[in-house]
């Protein structure tokens, strides 16, 4: 029976629900010891002096500073720019710059209290407008990180034939990732045998990236181990290499001692990654029947001090800043700015839902200027097979827009609830409203970078008569392990308790890539597809396998391949689906090899006493391609929305002197359940032959879509527009009460 | 880890005698420790200062509610659970059931008390303004004695109060009324569980005979302290009718009460706001009180 397409319960499920899943915080070696970091005062200074203060027997204590680094002081990533730990200056608040390590945790905390650091304060960039206005240059010569041009037709000239230009401003906060399980690091680093870390982790091998540059080391003496990981949502994708090498360079200097750095909520949400902040400016030509002649796209993002994967955060929104339309005229800028704040980095989404909440709020916004029904005006627009999006990329997926927005509009009851609370909203303090958004996301990396990754996996029989799937993609949380382990029993055609999925370990696994992107299930499981094809086809031509075979069959005949001829292997590369072209240089072409596409409905509840707007109900219907397991996509879709909701209504990031000043759960306010309204989760299959058994990315694609249909439905509800997430209750009493000041 | 363990020393004693026997000793070296649910926060912040405790858990004599024909009396280590499963506070102050419930989630219900809540003295906290509404009394005991207050003045300032290093709060003391009374109570969190009030509203009014014979209000989070609204209070209570009930002299003069702040949790307008939007619902539902005398 295949198990593709089936719900197959969670494999990690009973040890993570019994305790016995072991985490970074329950690792232990021999003879370990902790390790703490001491970190930068302000936003941007220079460092004069590192004193350690009285009282303590600092003999007995570790302390590293960017001197005892033995290669190169950065966290090699893209650009290199950012220090392992800050030396002469330091460029954002809680920046590392000593670090220190004993196996008494309390004295190790008297310890960090007493080095002091005599700085010099230099004045910072704070915010997009002070980076772009560039009186103090932090990044580069212009505070610009990276920024890309997307042009197609005369944009200039449709604004100035088009019967209505409509023109918006919109921005996004910072998001904290909020993974239940802190950063943690566990290493072990000598000159003689090299380094081995254990962790919290996504990607094993950027990981080991970034140690082989600062411990100058090939890759066979640097290991990395991922442990049992309490999500990440892209906030274990960069940081954990940083925390990584942190306990390595301690446990260097301790003699290999082995060193465990966990950090707690507030450090895990003062010093790690966010969401990046952005600011997106829209003006729209369209005709007057609602057609859009001219999208001009300003889309900016912060970056914070160092670039990390700011870049390529940015060419996704850029990509996904014109959304699921049509549009001969479209000019899209994109840049990633630095600000003295503490580096932002990948987070669900990746720089998708910053710019489609733009697009998405002002279609609503151009609607009403064109006096056309939000639904209707998008309708007319929609990109339909065998058109090109901005980037000029043909879309040849079987996508039916009109019809997933008939069926959200159909499952929701639109037009009915629509009427209902038009009376409704009449009377009492409570205003309803119903709003909705349209939107893509591309499968997989972008561009080239699926190329340029090359990742591979592996699979392996046993003289058991087992399968391990050896790859290096990682189970956070998602369900990595149970979907790879239908995959490949269904390509094998055995049942899926013969497969063994070992946790990612360097030295054991190569290297299929980063969990990311939400590539895993549709090009990793691919090529795991693939290689379980060619080692069947190998125990085939060995004539070691009947036709047809039960599992115990294969079991047997993988026994007796190994016992005959050894190992028993097969091995996937990938391979790009075949006419897809993508140019870096003029960032035009075949941007994704897929596009997931989406249409959700927001029901929102206004008080007008608290101001607070509180989602109730939640559609979406999504076209994902195959569905692998649909228990755990649909854990996907709901988490994702659940996430969405808290970025547009609840998590706000409260900065000051570029420091989070609200760094603990009971001030950075993520929705609880009760918080949560019912979310129904309509999937669309129209199989991808590229990924595998058809399926598509689907992890990111409900962060995208809930933020814009929130802010859509408070603007049916209130009649008021509001263009920035998150929606507090603060904003929208602000803007109700500008509205007030002008009638 | 923020903290040394080993600079906290948990002293737990036999009876409330022997633990004010030791605060009598050294005055001001032993903080009370209830639930724990507000101290165990510092502590994981590294935000408490290091020294004695007095563990006052154990102490069942502290957990009690005694009910008498014109009072009932409560220990000070009585829980949210306890409050919200008796039923004479079901029935005679339902903004103080109120307030235990929608306090944290269950865990901080079974663990976190009224005595600490007041002891905490935090301007956020739930529980006082129906406190105040009520007209609770406190009483403090030291080796001394003990003495009974009115909770209206307790908070004298900024997390500063009346009780003094060698007290403890004992009991707290609710007068009943029998009578027709309006209650009106609303907890403005940042989300709907486990959230620290920005603006917390309670409101009762005793009508007599068809007419109204007190009003009383209190607010949390516009202040540094929790405070009563004499003046609105007065206002309110002044009319006959429900006609004459002057919503926006009200409003007017709870601006003047409140003293609210901009902080990462919200803002000095917002809170100004929504302090008086509370107060028109009070109003409203005090207008279609059943009550009032037909005319
Ligand atoms: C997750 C979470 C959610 C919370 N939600 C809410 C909420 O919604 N609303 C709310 O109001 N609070 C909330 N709190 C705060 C806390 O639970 C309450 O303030 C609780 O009532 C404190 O009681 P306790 O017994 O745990 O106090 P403790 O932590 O033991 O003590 C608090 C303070 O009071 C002093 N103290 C305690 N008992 C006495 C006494 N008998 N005499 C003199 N001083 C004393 C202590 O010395 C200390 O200074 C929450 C806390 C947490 C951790």
């Amino acid at each position: 029976m295949p198990l593709v397409g089936t719900p197959v319960p969670r494999l990690e499920a009973p040890d993570k629900v019994t305790g016995a899943a072991c985490y970074v915080d329950d690792f232990a070696l021999p003879g370990m010891i902790y390790g703490v970091t001491v970190r930068s005062p302000g936003p941007r200074g220079r460092i004069r002096r590192i004193r350690l203060g009285d009282g303590i027997p600092w003999e007995e204590i570790t302390v590293v500073t960017a001197r005892d680094i033995p290669g190169d002081n950065v966290v090699a990533l893209i650009n290199d720019d950012q220090p392992c730990l800050a030396a002469e200056v330091y460029n954002h608040a809680e920046e590392a710059v000593v670090l220190l390590a004993h196996r008494d945790r309390a004295l190790l905390e008297r310890a960090r209290r007493q080095v002091h650091l005599d700085v010099e304060p230099l004045p910072p960039v704070l915010t997009i407008d002070d980076a772009l206005a560039a009186r103090e240059v932090i990044w580069g010569t212009d505070n610009i990180i990276k920024s890309y041009l997307v042009e197609q037709g005369d944009v200039e000239a449709a604004l100035r034939e088009a019967d209505l230009v409509v023109q918006g401003e919109y921005e996004t906060g910072a998001q904290e990732h909020l993974y239940i399980e802190p950063n943690g690091m566990v290493a072990v680093a000598t000159p003689e045998d090299g380094v081995t870390v254990w962790g919290s982790l996504q990607c094993p091998y950027y990981v080991q990236k970034a140690l082989m540059r600062l411990f100058r080391l090939p890759p066979e003496r640097t290991r990395v181990v991922q442990l049992e990981t309490g999500g990440g949502f892209g906030g274990k994708e960069d940081y954990p290499s940083m925390i990584a090498a942190h306990a390595a360079l301690l446990s260097w200097k301790a003699g290999g001692v082995p060193v465990k750095i966990v950090y707690d909520r507030t450090e895990d949400m003062l010093a790690t990654t966010k969401r990046h902040p952005s600011r997106t400016r829209h003006r729209t030509g369209l005709r007057r029947d609602g057609t859009l002649v001219a999208l001009d796209i300003d889309f900016v993002i912060d970056g914070g001090a160092y670039s990390t994967l700011s870049q390529v955060v940015l060419s996704r929104g850029t990509i996904h800043a014109a959304g699921p339309y049509r549009c001969d005229n479209v000019r899209i800028r994109g840049r990633a700015v630095a600000t003295n704040t503490p580096p932002r980095g990948a987070f669900r989404g990746f720089g998708a839902p910053q710019s489609l909440f733009a697009l998405e709020r002002h279609l609503d916004v151009v609607a009403r200027a064109a006096g056309l029904p939000p639904e209707e005006l998008r309708r007319r627009n929609f990109i339909r097979r065998g058109e090109r999006l901005a980037v000029g990329q043909q879309v040849r997926d079987g996508v039916d827009l009109p019809a997933l927005l008939e069926r959200a509009l159909q499952v929701s009851g639109w037009t009915e609830r629509k009427n209902r609370f038009r009376q409704e909203n009449q009377r009492g303090t409570i205003r309803r409203g119903l709003g909705l958004s349209c939107f893509l996301h591309g499968t997989g990396f972008t561009g080239s970078g699926e190329s340029h990754l090359a990742s591979t996996v592996a699979l392996e029989g046993t003289a058991e008569g087992r399968v391990r799937v050896l790859t290096s993609s990682t189970e956070i949380g998602q369900g990595t392990n149970t979907i790879f382990s239908q995959i490949a029993a269904d390509a094998l055609g055995v049942g899926g308790e013969i497969i063994e999925v070992p946790r990612p370990d360097t030295a054991a696994v190569p290297d299929s890539g980063p969990t990311v992107a939400s590539r895993t299930c549709t090009i990793v499981g691919k090529l795991i597809e693939t290689a379980a094809l060619s080692l069947r086809q190998q125990l085939l031509e060995e004539g070691l396998l009947p036709l047809p075979y039960t599992t115990g069959d294969f079991q047997a005949a993988c026994a007796a391949y190994v016992r005959q001829r050894g190992a028993l292997r097969a091995t996937a590369r990938y391979q790009p689906p075949p006419g897809i072209h993508w140019d870096e240089v003029r960032f035009r072409g075949d941007a994704y090899g897929a596009y997931s596409w989406a249409v959700y409905v927001a029901q929102v509840r206004v008080d007008l006493c608290t101001y607070q707007a509180q989602v109730e109900e939640f559609w979406t219907v999504q076209e994902v391609g195959r569905v692998v397991n649909p228990t755990l996509a649909a854990g996907q879709i709901e988490g994702g929305v659940a996430q969405a909701i808290g970025w547009a209504l609840y998590e706000h990031v409260a900065w000051q002197e570029g420091r989070m000043a609200n760094c603990r759960m009971t001030d950075y306010i993520i929705p609880t359940t009760m918080d949560i309204p019912p979310i129904h989760v309509w999937f669309e299959e129209a199989p991808y032959p590229y990924g595998a058994f058809g399926a598509k990315g689907l992890g990111e694609l409900p962060m995208d879509g809930p933020a814009p249909a929130i802010l859509n439905a408070i603007h049916d509800a209130l009649g008021v527009s509001i263009c920035r997430v998150p929606a507090t209750p603060e904003v929208i009493y602000d803007a109700l009460s500008r509205e007030e000041a002008l009638v | 880890m923020r903290f040394d363990v080993a600079a906290y020393k948990l002293r737990t004693p036999q009876s409330v005698q022997e633990a004010l026997a030791w605060m009598a000793a050294e005055p001001g070296a032993l903080r009370p420790l209830a639930g724990g649910t507000d101290l165990m926060v510092l502590l994981a912040a590294g935000k408490l200062p290091g020294g004695q405790f007095v563990n006052l858990w154990p102490l069942r004599e502290l957990r009690t509610i005694e009910v008498t024909s014109d009072s009932v009396t409560l220990g000070a280590l009585t829980t949210y659970s306890d409050v919200q499963a008796h039923p004479v506070l079901q029935q005679e102050f339902p903004m103080l059931v109120e307030a235990a419930r929608q306090t944290g989630g269950w865990a901080i219900q079974n663990r976190g008390t009224l005595g600490g809540n007041i002891g905490n003295a935090s301007p956020a906290a739930d529980s006082p303004p129906a406190l105040l509404c009520y007209d609770a009394e406190l009483e403090l005991r030291s080796a001394q004695g003990s003495r009974w207050l009115p909770y209206h003045g307790f908070h004298t300032g900024y997390r500063q109060t009346l009780l003094r290093p060698d007290e403890i709060i004992a009991r707290l003391r609710l007068p009943r009324r029998r009578g027709q009374r309006l209650h009106c109570y609303r907890k403005v969190g940042p989300r709907q569980a486990q959230a620290i009030s920005k603006v917390c509203f309670a409101g009762c009014a005793d009508l007599e005979d068809g007419r109204l014979v007190s009003v009383r209000i209190a607010l949390g989070g516009v202040a540094p302290t929790v405070v009563r609204c004499p003046e609105t209070e007065h206002i309110l209570a002044a009319a006959t009718s429900p006609a004459a009930l002057d919503e926006a002299a009200a409003r007017a003069s709870l601006s003047r009460q409140m003293a609210p702040i901009d902080d990462i949790r919200s803002t000095a307008r917002y809170r100004r706001r929504v302090a008086e939007n509370l107060l028109g619902q009070f109003v409203a539902v005090l207008r279609l009180h059943p009550g009032w005398a037909t005319p």
